[in-house]
């Protein structure tokens, strides 16, 4: 099969792992490149949530790859095949590369429902069965750049039998190379690109397994399923993706699916991995929450050295907002839904009188042009400009941080900071309010096990609250 | 004899004027410019309703590159969230939600009627109970107009005593005679004379005698302009358009005509034949959230079937952003995944309303109005025998004879 068009350009690679580059040639006349690290634009059937074009064009630097999913598309494949024209001119989509997903990395599917042959997905008139078959059909009628092939990801659940992943990568094995054959002999479909899925849960010899299989196939790049956002704790997401970056060629691109937070996203990144979905500003607007978390690497040792006394006293406000909801302190970290340290909440009474921006320094249209009390009064009185502010804002705050996170890469912030000892305190946590009303904070763990004694973390940024 | 009120309305300058650019020589319509505080509105226009300081999913840039010049907020529901303090502390409500032109408030009355079951009106005002708080508030003029010095909008509205224009009976009579004392209250209270323009507004039901009284008093106190209101309210278009042309012929012709709550696009262009020059109505934007896109031939219902897999625009000579890139099937899909559907119809239909305004506008100062008010009910109904008779005996009453 013809060499893919898609080229990752690695410009520098920290402690063997962390990769900064450039994805070049994507797109059907290969003009579009993505820098890496970095996210893609998440989209419902083409658009950015609350979003029109007038609206998603006030933000600099939007990513060019659009992300769609079969959830959204897949209902439609009637009309996209009458249409002919591919989904992108029937979403109106002119500039921009598009990558299907197979599922809404921002929706949980129920469980239960793959077979052998088949996996579903949900779309807004209930469950789709998809074959490899009817998957390439739609494939043909959307005409993506690129797409993932079918895979078996039911997996994030705790307590999968081995048994059952092994199934999971055998079944997503075959998935891929019945993909391949159909993609191979279908003219619709030449120029487009195909990503191969890694699975395998938590088993570290499934993973590699799956990675080595997957490898072998001619496939421009590889995503990594089964690592959501609450399926396992992020040192053990470290330590499988990076036994499986080590299977996997150094010049394909690897996307994690499902990780959005940004303590997450560093520390896989740390791991080896180039591309995230772009889904968790979209979370964070939908609980009327704006990121304004700092990731300020500058230079002043005033701020750089001031390591934050204690976990305690960081966030303290914030803390109260982040266990809303958990009546009797349940430490429940793995819900995506849960309010996380990286955002404000906006519907708290505080904000009502404050007439500071969103983010200060943000350049946003939001932060440009609105103030909190107005963002308040318009999520207290469920107003639609809310959703459509709060997703400007928390797109731009988001494309910023992984911004930063290449310039971190790229310019060797990362002595500079070691030497200032400050530790990445970025986390997520669920207060748990003790009898004696004591709080106390239940942290997730990035990494902070690492192998190094003298490093704890070898990218530094803090995060301010407020 | 001039009551405290005539007397200090006749020391103040007026934050208003009205430029009439051409007069129809066949109906009474006008074209005019309106020069308010923030931006010269040309007439005749519809202003869309922003009642809770926002339009519905429309940024401020969006609705003011869409060519808005005016839009509404609503007294009763920003008194009561985040309240006249709160705004009056972000700049007013030109600050609150960044909004560079015009802004009309109403004054909480249509409230009275819309939300009954929770009030109750005496002289003193109308009382109200907060549907978020169970809390009795009472809404009298003076406190109407003080929260409107608050929110500082460039027209603010009377409080006036609302009644529906199904109702009948002496109800009515006692109604149009308290908004004439409360027209003096608000007139009374208005802290910024200089700076904000306040609005009578003609009351009477569907009684011409009525109407006729309110308009002999009301004319005789020196506000910058009058709207019609009571009406569009549920009652017949033949008892309607009898109200609203009685009513223009006795207003003054150098004060801007305001028709309160209509907004469909056959009354817009009668009326405006009938002499009115302002509008306002929650139709088009409402209507945008439920998917119906308004056209010239009427409206089309996006979410229906039948538009699955027609690929034009809404409308192939919309000039508007949605319609310069999307489709009908596209948006009838959108439908199932994601709230920004909703924005492109009411981008679509605000388009809509601004670009028939300024269409009947141009014909009225080319002198070709009638010709205009006849292609215009052409394309909106496939034959004449579909023309509303009230429509047709509207538009007769003003020398325009439809086929």
């Amino acid at each position: 099969m013809a060499g893919s068009r898609i080229k990752l350009e690695l410009s520098r690679v920290v402690q063997g792992e962390s990769r900064l580059g450039v994805l070049k040639g994507l797109g059907r006349t290969g003009q579009h490149c993505l820098e890496v690290p970095g996210c893609l634009l998440y989209s419902h059937l083409g658009t950015v949530p609350h979003l029109t074009q007038d609206t998603l064009h006030t933000l600099k630097n939007i990513p060019a790859v659009t992300q769609v999913t079969l959830s959204s598309v897949a209902e439609h494949q009637e009309v996209l095949q009458e249409f002919k024209g591919g989904f992108k001119k029937f979403a109106g989509l002119h500039d921009t590369v598009v990558y299907c997903s197979l599922h809404d990395p921002a929706a949980l599917c129920p469980p239960g429902y793959t077979t052998n042959k088949t996996v579903s997905v949900w779309g807004s008139g209930g469950r789709i069965e998809l074959t490899v078959a009817k998957f390439m059909a739609i494939q043909k009628t959307i005409q993506p750049d690129w797409y993932q092939s079918m895979a078996d990801g039911e997996t994030w659940q705790s307590n999968t039998s081995r048994k059952r992943l092994r199934k999971s990568v055998d079944r997503t094995l075959a998935h891929l190379d019945e993909c391949l054959t159909i993609h191979q002999n279908s003219q619709d479909l030449q120029g487009v690109e195909v990503f191969g899925v890694v699975e395998g849960g938590d088993i570290l010899e499934e993973r590699a397994r799956s990675a080595r299989e997957t490898a072998k196939r001619p496939v421009a790049g590889f995503c990594l399923d089964g690592f959501q956002t609450g399926s396992m704790d992020q040192t053990l997401r470290t330590q499988l993706i990076k036994a499986i970056a080590k299977e996997l060629p150094e010049d394909k691109p690897r996307l994690l699916q499902g990780v959005g937070r940004p303590d997450e996203v560093l520390a896989c990144v740390e791991a080896g991995v180039d591309l995230f979905e772009g889904f968790f500003p979209f979370q964070v607007t939908e609980r009327g929450c704006a990121l304004s978390f700092s990731f300020d690497i500058s230079l002043d040792p005033e701020r750089a050295g001031r390591a934050p006394p204690a976990v305690l006293e960081l966030n303290d406000d914030e803390t109260c907002r982040a266990g809303e909801g958990q009546p009797n302190g349940e430490v429940t970290d793995g819900d995506q839904t849960q309010m996380t340290s990286f955002e404000i909440n906006l519907k708290d009474k505080r904000y009502h009188d404050d007439f500071r921006p969103l983010v200060e320094g943000c350049g946003c249209y939001c932060c440009v042009n609105h103030q909190r009390a107005y963002l308040h009064h318009l999520l207290v009185t469920n107003e639609l400009l809310a959703g459509v502010l709060l997703m400007i804002h928390n797109t731009a705050h988001y494309i910023g941080f992984f911004s930063t996170l290449r310039e971190a890469l790229a310019n060797d912030k990362l002595d500079l900071l070691k030497r200032r000892q400050v530790i990445l305190i970025a986390t997520s946590f669920s207060v748990t309010v003790t009898p004696d009303g004591f709080e106390s904070a239940a942290l997730s763990h990035l990494g902070m096990e690492s192998k190094h004694p003298r490093v704890k973390i070898n990218m530094t940024l803090i995060w301010l609250q407020e | 004899m001039a009551s405290l009120a005539q007397r200090k309305t006749l020391c103040v300058a007026s934050p208003l004027t009205l430029r009439i650019v051409a007069e129809c020589p066949v109906t009474k319509a006008r074209a005019c410019d309106l020069i308010l505080p923030h931006s010269a509105v040309s007439t005749p226009v519809f202003m869309p309703v922003g009642t809770q300081g926002t339009l519905k999913g429309i940024t401020v840039d969006q609705l003011d590159g869409l060519g808005c010049q005016i839009c509404l907020g609503n007294t009763y529901h920003l008194g009561m969230r985040p309240g006249p303090d709160l705004i009056e502390k972000a700049n007013g409500l030109h600050g609150f939600m960044n909004w560079k032109k015009n802004l009309l408030t109403d004054s909480g009355g249509f409230q009275m009627v819309s939300l009954v079951e929770l009030s109750e009106v005496n002289e003193e005002g109308v009382k109200f109970k907060s549907p978020y708080d169970g809390k009795e508030i009472l809404l009298s003029p003076e406190k109407s107009i003080s929260i409107q010095n608050s929110l500082g909008s460039d027209i603010m509205m009377q409080l006036d005593d609302v009644v529906s224009s199904t109702v009948t009976g002496p109800r009515v009579e006692e109604a149009m005679h308290r908004s004439i004392r409360w027209l003096d209250r608000c007139i009374a209270a208005n802290k910024n004379p200089d700076k904000q323009n306040l609005f009578a507004i003609i009351q009477g039901g569907l009684n011409a005698d009525l109407r006729k009284a309110c308009l002999d008093e009301m004319t005789q106190r020196n506000v910058p302009g009058f709207a019609i209101g009571g009406l569009s309210g549920g009652e017949e278009k033949d008892d309607f358009w009898r109200m609203v042309t009685l009513s223009t012929d006795h207003l003054p012709r150098e004060k801007p005509r305001y028709l309160m709550g209509v907004g469909y696009a056959v009354d817009l262009v009668v009326c405006v034949a009938l002499g009115c020059d302002m509008f306002d109505c929650v139709f088009p934007t409402r209507t945008a959230r439920f998917g119906s896109a308004l056209v010239p031939w009427g409206s089309l219902q996006v979410k229906h079937k039948q538009y699955a897999k027609d690929f034009q625009p809404i409308d192939p000579d919309c000039p508007c952003p949605t319609c310069k890139r999307h489709s009908r099937a596209y948006l009838h899909a959108l439908f199932k995944s994601d709230t920004s559907a909703m924005h492109h119809i009411t981008i679509h239909n605000i388009a809509y309303q601004l670009t028939l305004m300024r269409s009947v506008r141009q014909s009225i100062v080319d002198g070709r109005f009638p010709e205009f008010i006849r292609s215009f009910m052409k394309q909106m109904f496939p034959s004449p025998d579909q023309y509303p008779s009230w429509a047709v005996d509207a538009l007769a009453s003003v020398n325009v004879t439809l086929e």
